[in-house]
């Protein structure tokens, strides 16, 4: 079986973005950019199939839509332990560009199990994982808590409201990856870092396609008014002030 | 021309959410002059359906058949995308929960239409169609121009008002194509928690971070759940240690929820953490260091420590709801 871990590159969780040309850009000054942080859950669990014999993973492959600036995110990827690499080399225009570029990348080369984050950090549109299933015509299963093989076969925990459904599923499949997949992201040794250096990172050229929507400016959210501080000895101000000022219970 | 929403039904039941979200179509489908088609499938009783008429469903289409009895995002895309085109449908609207998710993007492809997915407001303009959701985790809001003829729109939960517009709607129950053969995945078993309010469907939610010190502690976040009917939850280092489970981890990676009230407990606010909560109408943040983060997106706060605090809230909370 050969996995398909899907990347995308954002800004560190931790930054505050801020814009430029009248709100219309983001400022990547000083930006930190790493793997989208399910998209690393993905590649851990990908890499935890494939250390298990038993599961028969020939290999775990990462491919990312970008332009030759995100090279340093997908060395990482290749440094945390992915065996070889895709770059589309495209500026990613929205999500349902990006979802026909790796469908080609599909089409070029089969995988059996392709992960994609529910979600990047940067558009949050939860939309890649399963448009590229939909041009693929492939089965998918969203808000994926866990998956392992049992007997060859693949075994995926989906998340429902208030609980979890256990499915089985044929291959080719995408799954869409939530928190729970993997406990915590893989970091990259120092024998991997020396590794990433030489493996295989093929360069694709895009499809050309015309992207559905587009971003044409930004906005910071709104100040929140300043806090009302109560005295902790007397929290009953507290239950007073949320039902007679803010009127929520 | 219509507005075609699809209202997912939970064993025969709709929630809030449906409410919002047929809200939103009747005031998006005003601003086009055209009606609100509700879609639903899987058996919903007639008495339940004629609710989604009072917020403003011109027409709802109950699409059942006895062999559906699994959720499959290829067989809904379908019997939604055809239901699409029979009605001509400018705009496609779903809530942006774990089946909207599933489901919005598959019928992007199918109908060749621009998804703005978790939008927070009505259309900021309808030529070009310009969309408001946030982006960057909650730490910015984009416009977002959907270019293509029809729209795929989901909704971000507790963004929209309920909107009360009784309609007379028109009812028709139809049988969905469905083929069980074509269904590739397999649902072999199913774990349920029953009687617990959800965390992603309640008004209030009480939660605790590291600041609670020892899973130990719960007892008074428990209890003050009880009180106000509200679901517990916790911060990322809680869940990662053991205190509570999985499933109540809020945060970027974790639930990203929108309660109308959320008490923050010895959380201390990491960007991370805020990504998670920051839709939330009010925070109540409670944490013994005066400068933590929390306090700076919180409307209400108490700087003390949550072991000495809790039990008095506790307390002035049932005296308050015993009047």
């Amino acid at each position: 079986m050969k996995i398909l871990v899907c990347i995308s590159n954002v800004p560190d969780t931790t930054t505050k973005v801020k814009f430029i040309d009248d709100f219309k850009k983001l400022d990547t000054t000083g930006i930190q950019w790493v793997i989208n942080p399910w998209d690393e859950l993905s590649l851990t669990r990908a890499l935890e199939l494939k250390d298990d014999a038993s599961n028969g993973i020939q290999s775990v492959t990462v491919a990312h839509v970008g332009l030759v600036g995100s090279e340093p995110t997908i060395r990482k990827a290749l440094a945390i332990g992915a065996d070889d690499a895709i770059r589309v080399n495209a500026d990613p225009a929205d999500a349902y560009f990006v979802a026909v570029q790796l469908a080609n990348v599909l089409k070029l080369d089969s995988y059996d199990l392709i992960f994609c984050g529910i979600e990047s950090s940067d558009f949050n549109g939860s939309s890649v994982g399963a448009m590229l299933a939909e041009f693929l015509e492939y089965p998918s299963v969203s808000s994926v808590s866990g998956v392992r093989i049992e007997n060859g076969v693949l075994i995926i925990n989906r998340e429902i409201d208030g609980g979890k459904e256990i499915l089985t599923v044929p291959i080719p499949v995408v799954a869409i990856v939530q928190k729970g997949i993997a406990r915590e992201p893989r970091i990259a040794a120092m024998r991997g870092i020396m590794m990433a250096r030489t493996k295989p990172l093929k360069v694709v050229e895009p499809i050309i396609v015309d992207s559905f929507t587009e971003i044409v400016s930004y906005e910071m959210p709104k100040p929140r008014a300043a806090c009302k501080f109560v005295d902790p000895e007397n929290p009953r101000q507290l239950i007073e002030l949320l039902q007679n000022e803010a009127k929520i219970i | 021309m219509s507005v075609l929403i699809f209202v997912e039904n939970w064993d025969g039941k709709f929630k809030k959410l449906s409410f919002e979200l047929i809200s939103y179509g009747a005031k998006l489908a005003e601003m086009l002059h055209t009606e609100v088609v509700a879609l639903t499938i899987g058996a919903v009783e007639n008495a339940e359906l004629k609710k989604l008429g009072n917020y403003g469903a011109a027409r709802i289409i109950n699409a059942v058949n006895d062999k559906i009895n699994v959720f499959d995002s290829q067989a809904y895309t379908s019997i939604i995308a055809g239901f699409a085109r029979q009605e001509a449908s400018t705009i496609v609207a779903l809530s942006n929960n774990n089946m909207g998710k599933a489901i919005a993007p598959r019928l992007s492809v199918q109908l060749k239409a621009g998804l703005g997915a978790g939008v927070s407001k009505l259309p900021l303009g309808l030529n070009p169609f310009i969309v408001y959701k946030k982006v960057y985790s909650g730490n910015a809001f984009s416009h977002l121009v959907i270019k293509t003829e029809i729209k795929i729109l989901t909704l971000a939960q507790n963004s929209f008002e309920l909107i009360e517009t009784p309609n007379n709607a028109v009812i028709s129950t139809i049988t969905a194509e469905w083929n069980p053969e074509s269904i590739r995945t397999r649902v072999s078993e199913v774990q349920k928690q029953s009687g617990k309010i959800l965390l992603t469907d309640a008004d209030v939610v009480i939660s605790g971070g590291r600041g609670m010190k020892s899973s130990d502690n719960w007892g008074p976040i428990v209890e003050l759940a009880e009180l106000l009917g509200a679901a517990t939850a916790c911060s990322r280092p809680v869940s990662d240690e053991g205190w509570r489970p999985h499933d109540e981890h809020t945060g970027q990676t974790g639930k990203i929820i929108a309660p109308n009230l959320y008490f923050a407990i010895g959380i201390s606010g990491a960007t991370q953490h805020l990504a998670g909560v920051s839709s939330s109408k009010f925070i109540v943040a409670i944490n013994t260091d005066k400068d933590a983060p929390i306090f700076s997106a919180a409307q209400y706060g108490i700087v003390g420590d949550a072991s000495k605090v809790l039990p008095k809230l506790v307390e002035a909370v049932k005296e308050i709801k015993g009047k």
